[in-house]
């Protein structure tokens, strides 16, 4: 396993099929965590996986063994629910155990369903929304002040953009010129009561991004050829950069995909082992 | 929304005797001596112009986005930054709770908040931005030390002493010019009371700068009737000073707790958890009753008004010595609009 990843230049060579092996080991990872025995929130770990797989395995820079080192590129999961496929993706990278994800949940453990610092490579603890964006603003504007080279990511849940702090952040973010920033969208289009077009709309939302001093761009937030050159690419001097990813909530379990229900789920043995069945077929 | 603010006012100097131009002065010293020092503002007024001339890498306003503003402090305090965050009582601990609930405390991160306008001492500007329940709220907090001084020489030692604390601080300052209590430099220590008079009668624990004042206050005319009363400054409301207040319970009366700040919850309440516990006493508040104060007036107005003054801190003395609580003193003041 390589220690470190180099951030490498957007037209540096992909594997696609590596890494979405990666991806299916961390949506089977997701799925185990759903059927222990707290459950967890899986549409969302499932349409945010590819995402979290192409940033640690093809742009952060991080060194697993050294979840703190200064030269470290920050990721924050604004998204905290999607702890199962954080924790998960962590785990494939080399952070910790894959064997500890079995206490997700567990009170001698240390996987919260929220995700906390007490775990290597999780930087803040988050679940409440709204908090994940101003982090970033802090980490970058540090990083930028300080005339360090890391890159800050973030990653949000569409559905969070209701909350009002995320445009203060978005804000700040712009007015600073923070151009080490790149917020990532996990666009699955669905809050837990349905749709975020029905339940608060969040179109035209490119547009507002832009409104608010971003570069917005765009990518299928399933696709490593689009997701990983996007994400490798820095945003442009003077500002920060918004990628919106088109996800699809419940992503590999055909029965999970683009349903509501599926946002959390304790899965019983026969609920889980259909899950897996349709996750493998579908790989 | 809109937040009224103190806008339109007559531009001038904030008067340096006032806790607040103190802890300008104190900061600016403490960030011109090292460069991990910032002010993170909030389109507050006082600082932005000395830090942008001078150091203005250390230098951040936020805007008028207080949630914002406190999970920024917190994210540069995880790089090494020793953020002062600007803002006024109300917002830091009401509007912005659960950022430093979540971002700072929970974190444990060494961000320093910094709140004007406490209590009352917004006065006129009214009840939103009155923050009557900030100590309550923040020393509810895990991992954070809870302060507010007596006077603006006190300030200064109170800023210098949290710089280097390990973990978050809020700092609780008013508005208004105050006198001075301290006539030396006297020692600071982060969670031990001041004795600022000695009484073997009753004791008046107070926190705030004019809540000391009328402790203060109250005991020469205790003295002058013949009852002398032992008066704590209470800066530091958590950590709690456990041994002073159980030394007052066993060698006075009891004890009445002055504060600028809700009966409910301060540090009223937090001397009376902690004296049932440790060496029960009886204890009397003299605090904010339990209501909005929305009638004009000034600082010291509005809180004879709502429970708080010399001459309730005399009454509750006296009723602390008659073995029988005035329980008007505390709760049934003020009055709702």
């Amino acid at each position: 396993m390589t220690v470190e990843t180099v951030a490498r230049s957007p037209e540096g060579a992909v594997d696609p099929a590596a890494l979405s092996r990666t991806a299916l080991a961390v949506r089977e990872h997701v799925l185990a965590i759903g059927a222990g025995a707290v459950g967890t929130h899986i549409g969302g770990s499932l349409s945010a996986a590819d995402i979290l797989v192409a940033l640690y395995f093809e742009v952060l820079r991080v060194r697993p063994q050294e979840p703190r080192w200064s030269g470290r590129d920050y990721f924050v999961l604004s998204k905290g629910h999607a702890s199962a496929a954080l924790y998960s993706t962590l785990a494939e990278r080399g952070f910790f155990p894959r064997s500890e994800l079995a206490s997700y949940g567990h009170p001698d453990g240390r996987l919260m369903a929220h995700p906390t610092p007490a775990v290597p490579g999780v930087e803040f603890a988050t679940g409440s929304l709204g908090h994940g964006l101003s982090l970033a603003v802090g980490l970058a504007l540090a990083a930028k002040r300080a005339g360090r080279a890391n890159r800050v990511f973030v990653l949000l849940g569409d559905g969070e953009l209701q909350e009002g702090t995320v445009w203060e952040a978005a804000m700040s973010a712009a007015h600073y010129r923070l151009d080490n920033l790149t917020a990532v969208i996990d666009r699955n289009r669905l809050q837990i009561n349905g749709s975020t077009e029905d339940r608060m709309r969040l179109e035209p939302l490119a547009d507002r991004w832009r409104a608010f001093g971003w570069q917005v761009s765009h990518a299928d937030g399933h696709d490593f050829a689009e997701l990983v050159p996007a994400l490798r690419t820095p945003p442009a001097p003077g500002g920060p950069a918004v990628l919106i990813a088109d996800t699809v909530k419940g992503r590999g379990v055909r029965h999970l995909e683009h349903r509501k229900q599926s946002h959390f789920a304790k899965l019983g043995p026969d609920a889980y082992e259909r899950a897996l069945a349709a996750l493998r077929a579908a790989a | 929304m809109t937040t009224t603010r103190e806008r339109g006012a007559p531009a001038r100097a904030p008067a340096p005797d006032s806790d607040r131009a103190a802890y300008r002065a104190t900061l600016l010293e403490l960030a011109r001596a090292d460069g991990r020092v910032w002010c993170l503002d909030s389109d507050m007024g006082g600082l932005e112009r000395q830090f942008e001339a001078e150091l203005p890498g250390q230098y951040v306003d936020l805007g008028i986005a207080e949630a914002n503003l406190i999970t920024v402090a917190a994210a540069v305090a995880s790089t090494g930054v020793l953020p002062f965050v600007n803002t006024m009582a109300a917002f830091a601990s009401a509007r912005a709770l659960e950022q430093v609930k979540i971002d700072v405390a929970y974190h444990a991160l060494p961000v320093r908040i910094v709140g004007t306008h406490s209590g009352l001492s917004a006065a006129h500007l009214g009840p939103t931005h009155h923050a009557q329940q900030d100590l309550a709220i923040m020393r509810g907090l895990p991992n954070m030390t809870v302060m507010t001084p007596a006077d603006p020489a006190e300030t200064v030692r109170m800023v210098r002493a949290s710089a280097y604390l390990p973990g978050p601080v809020y700092i609780r300052l008013g508005r208004n010019p105050t006198p001075p209590v301290y006539t030396d430099d006297a020692d600071f220590t982060v969670g031990r009371a001041v004795r600022l008079r000695t009484g073997g009668d009753v004791t008046i624990v107070a926190a705030g700068a004019l809540p000391v004042r009328f402790a203060l206050d109250a005991a020469r005319r205790l003295a002058a009737a013949g009852i002398e009363a032992c008066v704590l400054n209470m800066h530091t409301i958590k950590p709690l000073d456990v041994a002073a207040l159980v030394e007052a319970a066993e060698t006075t009366a009891g004890v009445v707790t002055v504060e600028d700040h809700s009966v409910l919850g301060g540090l009223g309440g937090a001397v009376a958890e902690t004296l049932a516990e440790h060496r029960p006493a009886r204890v009397v508040r003299v605090g904010v009753g339990d209501a909005f104060c929305s009638r004009p007036g000034s600082h010291e107005e509005q809180l004879a008004q709502c429970g708080v003054s010399r001459d309730h801190v005399v009454r509750a003395a006296e009723s602390v010595l008659r073995g029988r609580p005035d329980v008007r003193i505390s709760t049934e003041q003020g009055e709702s609009p």
